[in-house]
């Protein structure tokens, strides 16, 4: 029985990596262009540092056995729950620094950096 | 406080811990007040939504144990679930919970864990919200006990958390209590530092703790660890619950908390609820059942 669950656990995270998409409240129907994938994973952010640009849009995968939320400190952002395998993106649209950290898990903190644009 | 003493009867299982505290529990002390045949049932951790292998059915499991509850021979006072009544803070879950729970022949009272804040409380107070208790935290008296129904899951964002308006509100309900009265105390999160490896401890508790510690005689029942631990720190019993959905590891004993996979025929054994009872000789029992 545990082995067939695996199988079908197997069959759609080749479906998430076929297409891209995961059922779920929090992941949009299509992921968009993103210049940066953050993966949950083992209980930590990966990268846990990282710079991108005004307008950029991030991915955060939830890649843990364990659901996790990607919240800004400042509430400007919030993934809400993600279950395993769910995605969530989001647009940093003014410079700063960002940082975040897992609601249900709040030792997991991280950092982005959101430089100017360069246009 | 001697490590070895706080230490003192650390004990881990799955299930079928039965303990009595006839000597120096939580009810001997006070005979006269507390009603004889009184009990009450405590509940944890449903996690309404999860589906992943190590339970592909926390709805089945959650009513087995409402189930089991409602059979009890006798019947208890109201059932008191210590928070992650869902998994992700869906309203739609949340729903899901609360019909399950109404099946239950007897009142219930719902603290929020942290799987049911994410994001806000607003979905869960929506559910079980009180207008007794605008700020979730309240006490009442039954039985002969004064109980304490506490919520340190917001604000939650280094540990567990009570803030000060809650330890306000403790200490000046704590204050009004004779030392002689039996005290049960609720909340999500272990008020004392299990775990602060894995988060498994409240910030703030200490000050709880302290306020306690006039007591004769204190039960703190928690949930959040999905296993059974009691550990007694003076006049102090604490006991965490198993889930209704599945086990974690044990402390220390992986390398992360977490969902934790046992073998099909095993899990029904990892889960559970908990009754505490006054028997006729005026001792408490406090006994944990499994599913199966």
């Amino acid at each position: 029985m545990v082995f067939f669950r695996r199988i079908v656990s197997a069959a759609l995270t080749f479906g998430l990596a076929t297409y891209g998409t995961q059922a779920g409240a929090n992941t949009p129907d299509r992921l968009l262009p993103s210049a940066l994938t953050i993966h949950i994973k083992d209980f930590r952010f990966s990268p846990t540092s990282a710079t991108i640009r005004a307008g950029d849009r991030v991915t955060f995968v939830n890649d843990d056995d364990e659901a996790h939320t990607a919240t800004g400190v400042d509430r400007t952002f919030d993934s809400e729950g993600l279950d395993t395998a769910q995605t969530w993106q989001h647009v940093f649209a003014k410079p700063g620094v960002y940082k975040y950290f897992c609601e249900l898990h709040p030792y997991m903190t991280a950092t982005i950096v959101v430089e100017r644009s360069a246009t | 406080m001697k490590r070895n003493d706080f230490l003192e009867h650390v004990a881990w299982t799955g299930a079928g811990i039965v303990w009595s505290l006839s000597a120096t529990g939580v009810l001997a002390s006070e005979p006269a007040r507390a009603a004889e045949g009184f009990s009450f049932v405590q509940i944890s951790d449903s996690h309404i939504g999860f589906s992943r292998p190590e339970n592909p059915d926390v709805i089945g499991t959650f009513t087995r144990t409402v189930d089991a509850i409602n059979a009890l021979p006798q019947r208890p006072a109201f059932v008191v679930h210590t928070g992650d009544v869902t998994h992700l803070s869906k309203p739609a879950q949340f729903d899901t919970a609360k019909q399950i729970l109404g099946k239950l022949n007897v009142p219930s009272i719902v603290l929020p864990g942290e799987h049911d804040v994410i994001g806000s409380p607003q979905a869960f107070l929506a559910a079980f919200g009180r207008r007794d208790a605008p700020n979730g935290w309240f006490s009442f008296d039954r039985g002969g006990i004064h109980f304490l129904s506490l919520v340190n899951v917001y604000n939650f964002e280094i540990d567990g958390k009570l803030g000060a308006d809650q330890l306000d509100f403790v200490e000046n309900d704590l204050a009004a209590q004779k030392a002689s009265t039996p005290i049960v105390v609720f909340a999500h999160v272990p008020l004392y530092a299990l775990y602060p490896t894995w988060g498994w401890t409240t910030e703030d508790g200490a000050r709880v703790l302290s306020a306690l510690r006039r007591f004769d005689a204190v039960t703190v029942l928690n949930g959040h660890v999905h296993q059974i631990i009691q550990q007694t720190e003076g006049n102090i019993r604490f006991a965490t619950a198993a889930s209704t959905a599945y086990p974690q590891p044990a402390p220390g004993a992986a390398d992360k908390p977490g969902p934790l996979q046992v073998p099909d025929n095993a899990l029904l054994k990892v889960l559970g609820y908990r009754s505490v009872e006054l028997a006729s000789d005026s001792a408490a029992r406090v006994t944990d059942h499994s599913l199966g």
